[in-house]
């Protein structure tokens, strides 16, 4: 059942692939009919979605379409709010992330994530992004440093701030703290970033910063970005997943899916008939 | 010729009056609580002048007030709040962190929280009771005629550990102290500390957990650092009301009279003398500061109505003292918060 939902997504992703060439991308993460709940409320609907890897997924839809709720069963988030369940499979790579054995701690150190607010730790530039590495065990100071300068080179952040590392990260502006967040991510190494709204928060300038690193990023890592702004879904992603009521309605590759949509519900949404 | 305005409504002014008359008030209330206060200082400072000097504060209590001091009550007093501090700090804060990070969310959990708030405002003497019955007397199980003797037969009036003398039951010694203490701070000790905990934003948590942090890692390196500020508040304001609690360390029997220091560590050359005396203090015998006060307020010879006064003086400073370095220490904590 689930294989032949794979096919058709192929397909999909096979008619487009003039555009990007999508289909030389693997799968990196998978969810499988997956089904959420808080207490007695479903909030997603056999939801089966692959994300591919090296590449940018965005989710969008109205507020409330279980988005970002989806956004976090992958890096387990929201095994913290307490009443939640969960049916249905996760793969990491093949990996069943909810399988009874698997470490959440080093689960989220594999899939980093990045929230709406930026939430840089009220320490030093430095200590915010040492603290992944530090209690995952690493003491060496240069290999440290060596770690803070890449992160923060990734981040497009070095160079604003390479002369103040021990200043307060709270110090910061909005888009800065942001990117702080985004280097603390990949500080820790990470193979998957889950965003949830990155940029909402942020003025056009900031935004447009941290789409650019987006589009660096997805270079090395895989991405998976939760929007309200469909033209950012449009700009920064390669696939791209509408999400209504808790069901996934359609997914497909980005240009495809805003110019030539299967669906109804998701035409009406991307030309602003509601949501 | 009255003016012409489009908008009359602009030039009346609204409230304002009330605006003044509760600025006065509130400052009314502001200015004669520290008028009060102010009286109530010259006063004690004024009757304790020529008795507060160097010697006030080494002499043991004495029956000729010419030589009577606080040295008994100040070191007993040192002896009581350090291992009170010792033990309502490391307990309170980590009631707390079990209330606010681990328990879950139900009845048993609900009525603990609700009943800290409740025991918060028992009276101290009460704790006072409890502490005769529970730390003084040990509830009459060990001594001659206790209920190990009655029903065994056979009991113990003394344990002698490593040279140091424990009576058992323990009797009015710096420990039943200690503990009573204890026990009367740390309700609000845990509230305080839930409060500073709460105040940590949720985001806080996520991030660090998101980051592949254990939940102890967060505690240990997000949450408890950023609450240490909060967390110091509650224990100055526990600390402060310890030092100066008499009723329940009257109930408790603490003797008026004690012509030594605990552990016989009077001066720091004794301690060097004999360092063993520190484990011996807490078995010991003392008396606080408020106690002496309390006793010399009620000798019907003047001349020890200056020590008292004097010793409310010393009780002042030592606060003053104990709160300083508490802010300190909340100080160098913020520090390490970078907000």
């Amino acid at each position: 059942m689930t294989e032949t939902k794979n096919s058709a997504i192929d397909v999909k992703v096979e008619k487009a692939a003039s555009v990007r060439e999508p289909s030389t991308h693997a799968i990196k993460i998978e969810s499988q009919n997956l089904d959420f709940f808080y207490g007695e409320h479903q909030a997603l609907f056999d939801i089966s979605l692959p994300v591919p890897e090296r590449a940018v997924t965005a989710l969008i839809g109205p507020s409330g379409c279980g988005k970002s709720t989806f956004l976090r069963t992958l890096n387990r988030m929201n095994d913290i709010v307490e009443g939640t369940r969960l049916t249905g499979k996760v793969f990491l790579e093949g990996q069943d992330i909810y399988a009874p054995k698997v470490d959440v701690v080093t689960l989220r150190k594999h899939v980093g994530m990045v929230f709406q607010k930026s939430t840089p730790f009220p320490k030093s530039i430095y200590d915010n992004i040492a603290y992944g590495p530090r209690i995952h065990g690493m003491k060496d100071k240069n290999k440290l440093d060596e770690i803070v300068k890449t992160s923060l080179e990734r981040a497009a952040l070095w160079n604003e701030v390479s002369n103040r590392l021990k200043d307060s990260a709270m110090a910061l502006s909005g888009g800065q703290q942001q990117r702080l967040c985004i280097a603390r991510t990949l500080a820790t190494d990470p193979e998957v970033i889950l965003m949830d709204e990155p940029a909402s928060a942020l003025d056009p300038a900031s935004t447009s910063r941290i789409e650019e690193l987006i589009f660096e990023l997805k270079e090395k890592y895989t991405i998976v970005i939760v929007t309200h702004n469909m033209q950012q879904a449009a700009r920064v992603s390669d696939y791209t997943a509408f999400f209504y009521e808790g069901k996934l309605i359609e997914r497909g590759v980005t240009e495809k899916l805003f110019t030539n949509p299967a669906e109804q519900q998701t035409q009406d949404y991307i030309t602003g008939r509601f949501g | 010729m009255t003016e012409q305005t489009t908008h009359p409504e602009l030039l009346t002014p609204s409230g304002k009056k009330e605006t003044r008359l509760f600025a006065i008030l509130c400052a009314t209330a502001t200015w004669s609580s520290a008028f009060v206060l102010i009286v109530l200082l010259s006063a004690v400072v004024f009757k304790a002048w020529g008795w507060f000097d160097w010697d006030f504060l080494t002499s043991y209590d004495s029956r000729r007030p010419q030589k009577a001091g606080i040295f008994a009550g100040l070191i007993g007093t040192a002896w009581m709040i350090f291992f009170t501090i010792l033990f309502s700090v490391p307990i309170g804060v980590g009631a707390a962190i079990y209330l606010e990070e681990y328990a879950k969310d139900n009845w048993l959990s609900r009525l603990i929280r609700i009943n800290l708030a409740n025991l918060a405002g028992v009276p101290s003497i009460v704790y006072g009771i409890l502490g005769v019955t529970v730390f003084v007397r040990a509830f009459g199980v060990f001594g001659d005629d206790g209920h190990l003797d009655s029903f065994v037969g056979w009991s113990i009036s003394e344990l002698n550990f490593l040279g140091v003398k424990i009576s058992l039951p323990l009797g009015e010694v710096v420990l039943s102290g200690a503990m009573t203490m204890t026990l009367l701070i740390l309700p609000v000790i845990i509230i305080a500390a839930q409060e500073a905990l709460r105040g940590v934003p949720p985001s806080v948590r996520h991030a660090s957990l998101a980051l592949g942090a254990s939940k102890w890692q967060t505690i240990r390196n997000q949450v408890l650092p950023a609450a240490i500020p909060g967390i110091m508040t509650g224990v100055i304001l526990s600390i402060s009301r310890a030092i100066g609690e008499t009723a329940p360390l009257i109930c408790l029997g603490i003797a008026a009279y004690v012509p030594f220091a605990p552990g016989g560590i009077d001066s720091p050359e004794a301690l060097m003398k004999q360092p063993e005396g520190v484990l011996q203090a807490p078995f010991d015998y003392f008396t606080v500061i408020p106690i002496q006060i309390y006793n010399w307020a009620l000798d019907h010879r003047s001349a020890y109505k200056g020590h008292a006064a004097a010793g409310i003086c010393v009780l002042l400073l030592s606060l003053l003292v104990l709160n300083g370095l508490a802010i300190l220490i909340r100080n160098r904590a913020n520090r390490h918060i970078r907000w």
